[in-house]
């Protein structure tokens, strides 16, 4: 369809319309010297299906006008036609990139409004951590992958997905599934984690360390990459703190700003690790060069936690024959009637689910409305990080070229299946 | 600052009839806001030194379902100096007319990240944000009909733009 034929389709003359009249008034403003370009849906370089329509001046943007939705999966619809449990395949898909942090914080989300969240064993919040922790990994790798593979190189993106790789083949092994895990549960998870595999894990890390000092020599270091990065797309503390940014990109503006330390959920404050913060080692404070380096400074720290995860899964919290991660599964997931917003760190920022419980109106046999307490959330709202990450980007990509349009969008690393959910 | 200490600073700066109820017992509390007054509060406690609630967590809109006739927006501020979070609410009566959407004032000019997230409620709830710079749809085609997450949306048609709806 054309834009045209679109156009007499839309406008009717309401004031709720007004602002796409506005939109087509100004791309159709634009002056002759300038060119409306469309990046994407389907350029490689925007990580998925995201389209920006950009007003150039020859190699100069001037202004970015983000396009979203082309995967949105109606996420928040179905989470209000589905019990707690149901749902968690579908968390899964939001950020597929890490798929156990998702889960793990909406069944968070869903403990503490049953108020079992203190009930949970130990061992199985451990071994939560465990997994989240690498696929936190697994997502940095691929961030850190395809950011080397936006701006021309090409070797690191290979060697980062073969590490991630064995991330994957080991979760594969753990709950059956490459990428959509559905391991966590509420109140547990699906199974223990199989025999054998702390000891696969701790041969990965062995494994593992070595390849970051390479890749640091590979890409970190490159004087090439450096010159592409540092000094581009510098974001302000103030600005990413106006937007909501959280995650690798507030912290690259250099914020130490850890939900994990913050509201020290789950085990989290009995683990040691940095919050590693943008330093401006290589230009200033917030440029795209920092949030890289955040990101491959959680991947150490994240070493940290899985090897001190480990240990304590191996020692005092061994597996026992008698052990059942399904046993404090509730049998029905019946929250008492409330408002509850729950936040926690994603791989990407804060992840926070907005869940609104009051009691369903039901007729009872007599014909009488009652009020009875369900398994079904009235309206859930998911606040995902990369949703907000990505909505600075028109703000800090104000008069850049076009290829450094390039290396700001690969160093938001946003996951377009949570940007549209 | 605690939950009571918030009030009585919004009290005090801006008249009793600024806080027109309050949610409490949950596991987390709200403050019912004057909904023509919300930009001022945000702002306020935005600036406030005692406060600083500078991070705009999440902003929903919700449809509290048919017979209730209200609709509602939920902001859920966080501080960053202090580590606090708190929730504040509008709400309205609408008579779910299409041509008569519920319109709050917009605070984009207080939190960038509230513009996507009031598009979004504007596309999916039908809300209107008065104030705000560009009210597009952000998820939906533009030219979607009906507003998907209200409690009475129903697809009208058997097929769209000739994909059959099952």
């Amino acid at each position: 369809m054309t834009g045209l034929q679109c156009t007499k389709l839309n406008i009717t003359n309401s004031k709720y319309d007004e602002a796409l009249q506005r939109y087509q008034q100004r791309i159709a403003n634009a002056s002759t010297e300038d060119m409306v370009l469309n990046m994407g849906p389907q350029h490689p370089s925007t990580h998925g299906v995201l389209r920006l329509e950009l007003i150039t001046d020859g190699e100069i943007v001037k202004e970015v006008i983000p396009h979203i939705g082309y995967l949105h999966r109606c996420f928040e619809k179905h989470a209000e036609s589905l019990t707690y449990q149901q749902t968690i395949p579908f968390t899964d898909r939001m950020d597929y990139l890490a798929s156990m942090n998702n889960s793990h914080i909406w069944c968070m989300g869903v403990e503490k409004m049953l108020g079992i969240d203190k009930d949970i064993p130990k061992r199985i919040e451990y071994i939560r951590v465990l997994v989240c922790e690498m696929n936190r990994i697994a997502s940095h790798l691929i961030a850190i992958g395809t950011y080397g593979i936006d701006i021309g190189a090409f070797t690191p993106f290979l060697w980062c997905f073969r590490d991630r790789e064995h991330i994957m083949g080991m979760l594969e092994w753990a709950s059956g599934s490459r990428m959509l895990y559905n391991y966590i549960w509420v109140g547990g998870l699906f199974y223990d984690l199989p025999v054998g595999f702390e000891e696969r894990c701790r041969e990965f890390v062995e494994y593992f360390k070595p390849k970051m000092v390479e890749l640091n020599e590979l890409l970190t270091n490159n004087a090439i990459f450096i010159k592409r990065t540092a000094n581009i797309g510098v974001l302000p503390l103030d600005v990413a703190i106006n937007y909501g940014c959280s995650g690798p990109m507030l912290r690259g503006s250099g914020l130490k700003w850890d939900l994990r330390r913050i509201d020290g959920y789950s085990v989290y404050p009995e683990l040691e690790f940095e919050v590693p913060i943008g330093k401006g080692e290589m230009g200033s404070v917030g440029d795209c060069w920092d949030r890289y380096k955040v990101r491959i400074d959680e991947i150490e720290q994240s070493l940290h936690i899985i090897e001190q995860c480990l240990d304590r899964l191996q020692k005092e919290l061994k597996r026992t024959p008698d052990f059942d991660p399904r046993a404090k599964l509730p049998r029905k997931l019946v929250p008492k009637p409330q408002d509850f917003y729950f936040r926690g760190e994603g791989a990407k920022g804060e992840l926070g689910f907005y869940f609104v419980h009051p009691q369903r109106r039901e007729t009872d046999k007599e014909g009488k409305e009652v009020y009875r307490d369900t398994e079904i959330p009235f309206r859930v709202k998911s606040r995902g990080p990369s949703f907000c990450n990505l909505s600075v980007l028109p703000e800090i990509s104000r008069g850049v070229m076009i290829a450094d349009l390039i290396a700001i969008i690969g160093s938001i690393d946003f996951v377009l299946g949570e940007v549209d959910r | 600052m605690s939950f009571e200490q918030i009030k009585t600073l919004l009290t005090a700066k801006f008249g009793n009839d600024i806080i027109v109820g309050e949610e409490t017992g949950g596991l987390q509390s709200a403050l019912l806001i004057n909904p023509d007054r919300i930009v001022e509060v945000c702002r306020e406690l935005r600036d406030n030194p005692l406060t600083y609630f500078d991070f705009l967590s999440c902003l929903t809109g919700v449809d509290y379902g048919v017979d209730a006739g209200i609709f509602g927006v939920v902001y859920h501020l966080a501080s960053i100096p202090y580590q606090t979070q708190l929730t504040l609410k509008v709400i309205k009566a609408n008579d779910r007319n299409e041509d008569n959407l519920p319109s709050f004032p917009s605070i984009t000019s207080v939190y960038g990240a509230a513009n996507w997230h009031e598009r979004e409620a504007y596309e999916m709830i039908g809300i209107f944000f008065e104030g705000h710079p560009d009210l597009r749809r952000l998820l939906l085609p533009d030219d979607w009909e009906g507003y998907p997450l209200r409690k009475d949306y129903t697809t009208v048609d058997k097929y769209y733009k000739g994909i059959r709806i099952d």
